[in-house]
């Protein structure tokens, strides 16, 4: 009795010392990513480098004038992503005492603009983290996102008549299938030929951009000179939650949803043991009487689905229309954010709300401190080497006893 | 491992007879539905065989071919290989499917031309000029894979090594240190890329991911915050000139394809002979070769697995590197956002599709050079074809090659695994 008590003493603290150690290392990488990028901010400011240039005759000086660039980008870069701490609680408490809605909206406007930056990403993510979890690896995001996008603004704008509990829904469901189509297809090349599905999933990438840019000067065109679709019917909008310009809608609980789903099947069903099994030694799997061939082109065209659905909560919710180029690079960053989030479903969505609210932070900072957005891809490439590596940050800060389990991601072209 | 045994079982001789002669069949059929149906008798097809310029090799006559008749004689052909096949097997099929589709793509472009005049050797050249980073890629991946090395960074070499190599040169105000800094720009981002995938066991592909995202990002963010500002001073580098070689450039067609080209392209070609007889002829390239087929065999015989994994990934970098220079002082003289724009990973395609060897790497870049260059042509004969679909075909025809129908392409053996020295 007492062994046993020890016993699962024992586990307790195992989990506890995993989930310490689950957590650490993304956060130590997010941070030292956030870092790398603060020493960029530092040296590509005028400022700050002529200081450098006197650090003799002042360092104080040098270190000040670093200090006020990095805080200037950084502090855009919150106000953007968050907006005034002070603002929103002062909204909230004069929305309370006067109902006033206007100041509110004005200072929530950040926030939630982030979190429905966050929401594509968290259903991409997904669906590279379930990729992983059956050991594919799904580049392909990006081509699936097109697809289900494209072909949800299709039902949305070209179906008039229905009711929206029907075309929602329909048009949801629409983009989910054609991101499982455009899934399926190099999961069933891999199961039957044993093509790469990372080479694969890159052409079929390349396909959907052409078809889409093909779409949008021809047979999907509004009328009009730029090569944008029509507008979606109102009754395929997902709702939102507040006036314009505020832009978050359902598709946020969609993601969050979605994420749950992952979970349950994942971890509570058969067919998720299965998935994970294949993922962990396909060999063994199959010994154990596992079809490999079906896992794989069903992991597919669930990832595939997700993405589609990312791609459709995104223009049924936030754009609404689709012009070219419309896609920020999501497939690639959700690779980045299954990486950081351990192809966990929980890690995905707390990713992608981080990423989320540094995309659209970034805008604020390009406008007011003019540092390029594009300094977020630079940050996301050291967090998912940093993620990746954990041996880098394990030396960086002087860590023996963090250990980490490394799943296998991928296995060659074979 | 299970998908092998399945793609075996898919290739046992008489599936597979029934499988390609079917599909050359159904290729004569395709040909006579879209291009006999779609052409008038009595037209004539006018190819043009010279090319307006400074290099003027000595004239012949154009080509002119009767539309239809040259297309049945295509049909027959194509039906006498399908015949073939069904009787005497699939041996060597892949000069049969080879034959067969160069069949069809000559088809393709009579009923293109149709009663009109058409540019060969202008087509023919731009083939070979597209070719030339995506075979520079291609041989980037051979390197590398060769010692078990993946490597999907290419992109992200190229595309660093393209910003580099520009910046440098119009710093300098001299295109070859440009070239000279491109090379060693791709090889510092592959020394990267094999530091952590072999010192710290990342795995490869998010390695080469991590690059792609980094370099994407680093060089906008140079662009926009730098290169922008001040265009002549940066971003402003003149093109590599023009070498035409005399007496050579003088024939008639392959003169003006292959002898009056930019530096690179030269470097391109001369790469390729060097990587295959450096593979294939040289105590180095046995060595490599053991390490990507079996490291730990090599090993024991007392090769240095990660030095050669080093220097391999390394030397492949810098070919890359010469492909980024490529884009920017070998072609317009100045740096564009996502200017690589996925020649890279068609790189890597081309790599596969040539059973990771150097000439079968060059021979599909062509390929795939092939393609671009149609697609620009094709748009200007206004054919009802849309463009992006011409240029979708490459994806397409790699999607295909990939599954193994015409000849299954077989990676090194430790192509992607990490070796733990015991």
């Amino acid at each position: 009795m007492e062994e046993k008590l020890k016993k699962t003493g024992q586990r307790e603290g195992k989990r506890a010392s995993a989930l310490v150690n689950n957590l650490f290392l993304p956060i130590l990488a997010v941070f030292t990513g956030l870092l790398a990028g603060a020493v960029i901010i530092a040296i590509t400011n005028a400022a700050a480098l002529t200081a450098w240039g006197h650090f003799f005759q002042s360092p104080l000086k040098a270190l000040s004038a670093t200090w006020a660039a990095v805080a200037s980008a950084y502090g855009a870069l919150f106000l953007g992503a968050i907006g005034n701490p002070k603002e929103i609680v002062a909204a909230f408490q004069n929305y309370f005492a006067t109902g006033q809605t206007a100041s509110l909206y004005k200072a929530i406007y950040p926030l939630t603009e982030s979190l429905d930056t966050a929401t594509p990403y968290i259903l991409a993510g997904l669906a590279v983290a379930l990729g992983f979890r059956c050991g594919l690896f799904n580049i392909g995001a990006e081509g699936q996102f097109y697809v289900g996008a494209m072909s949800s603004v299709f039902i949305g704008y070209s179906i008039t008549t229905l009711p929206w509990f029907i075309h929602l829904p329909l048009a949801l469901l629409g983009g989910a299938l054609a991101g499982a189509i455009w899934g399926a297809i190099p999961g069933f090349l891999k199961a039957r030929f044993g093509a790469h599905e990372v080479v694969n999933t890159i052409m079929m990438n390349y396909i959907a951009e052409l078809l889409t840019s093909w779409l949008l000067e021809g047979p999907m065109k509004a009328s009009g000179y730029r090569p944008v679709t029509p507008t979606i019917q109102v009754t395929a909008e997902l709702p939102r939650f507040f006036p314009a310009p505020l832009r978050l809608n359902w598709g946020f609980f969609l993601g969050l949803a979605a994420a749950a789903l992952v979970y349950w099947f994942l971890f509570k069903t058969t067919l998720g043991f299965e998935v994970r099994a294949v993922g962990s030694n396909p060999d063994a799997a199959k010994y154990a009487g596992m079809s490999v061939v079906r896992n794989f082109v069903m992991v597919m065209a669930l990832s595939g689905a997700l993405a589609g659905l990312a791609g459709a909560a995104e223009v049924l919710g936030t754009d609404l229309w689709i012009g070219q180029g419309f896609s920020a690079g999501y497939g690639f960053d959700s690779i980045a954010l299954a990486l950081l989030g351990n192809s966990h479903p929980v890690g995905v969505v707390l990713a992608a709300l981080l990423f989320g609210a540094l995309r659209f932070g970034a805008t604020s900072m390009q406008s007011l401190a003019g540092i390029p957005i594009d300094i977020i891809s630079v940050i996301q490439s050291l967090i998912i080497i940093f993620v990746a590596a954990p041996e880098i940050i394990r030396w960086l800060y002087r860590l023996r006893n963090i250990r980490i389990e490394q799943a296998v991601l991928t296995r060659g072209w074979g | 491992m299970t998908t092998q045994s399945l793609a075996e079982k898919m290739n046992t001789s008489s599936t597979r007879k029934i499988t390609v002669g079917f599909s050359l069949l159904m290729l004569a059929v395709l040909m006579f539905i879209l291009f006999v149906q779609n052409t008038k008798p009595g037209e004539t097809a006018t190819f043009g065989t010279n090319l307006s310029g400074p290099n003027q090799p000595v004239p012949i006559p154009d080509i002119a071919l009767p539309v239809q008749p040259t297309l049945y004689a295509l049909i027959g052909i194509t039906l006498v290989l399908a015949v073939w096949v069904f009787l005497r097997g699939t041996r060597g099929s892949g000069w049969l499917i080879s034959i067969a589709v160069f069949c069809f793509v000559v088809a393709f472009l009579l009923w293109a031309t149709q009663d009109n005049s058409f540019n060969l050797v202008g087509m023919l050249s731009t083939t070979l000029i597209s070719a030339t980073p995506i075979v520079l890629a291609a041989l980037c991946g051979v390197m590398s894979e060769r010692a078990a090395v993946i490597n999907i960074a290419i992109e992200g070499i190229m595309l660093i090594a393209a910003q580099t190599a520009v910046v440098s040169a119009t710093l300098m105000h001299n295109l070859y240190v440009g070239l000279i800094v491109a090379i060693l720009t791709g090889a510092v981002v592959a020394a990267i890329h094999a530091f952590l995938v072999i010192r710290f066991k990342v795995d490869q592909i998010v390695s080469g991911t991590a690059i792609n995202i980094f370099a994407t990002g680093a060089t906008a963010f140079i662009a926009k915050f730098y290169l922008q500002k001040d265009i002549n001073l940066l971003n402003n580098s003149g093109t590599l000139p023009t070498i035409i070689i005399p007496g050579l450039s003088k024939i008639p067609i392959l003169g003006p394809v292959f002898f009056d080209n930019t530096l690179i392209f030269y470097i391109a070609i001369v790469l390729v002979v060097i990587v295959h007889v450096l593979l294939f002829y040289t105590p180095w390239g046995l060595r490599t070769r053991a390490v990507g087929e079996h490291p730990k065999a090599a090993d024991t015989l007392g090769i240095n697995v990660y030095l050669m994994r080093y220097v391999n990934v390394i030397l492949g970098g810098m070919i890359a590197g010469v492909g980024g220079a490529y884009f920017t002082i070998g072609s317009v003289g100045r740096f564009d956002q996502d200017m690589t724009n996925g020649k890279g990973f068609i790189g890597l395609a081309a790599m596969i599709f040539g059973n990771w060897s150097p000439i079968g790497a060059y021979l599909a870049s062509l390929l795939f050079g092939f393609a671009d260059s149609l697609q620009l042509k094709m748009q200007i004969l206004s054919i009802p074809i849309p463009s992006e679909f011409l240029a979708m075909a490459p994806y397409i025809v790699t999607i295909i090659v990939l599954t193994g129908v015409i000849g299954r392409a077989v990676p090194p053996a430790a192509d992607g695994k990490p070796y733990e020295k015991q």
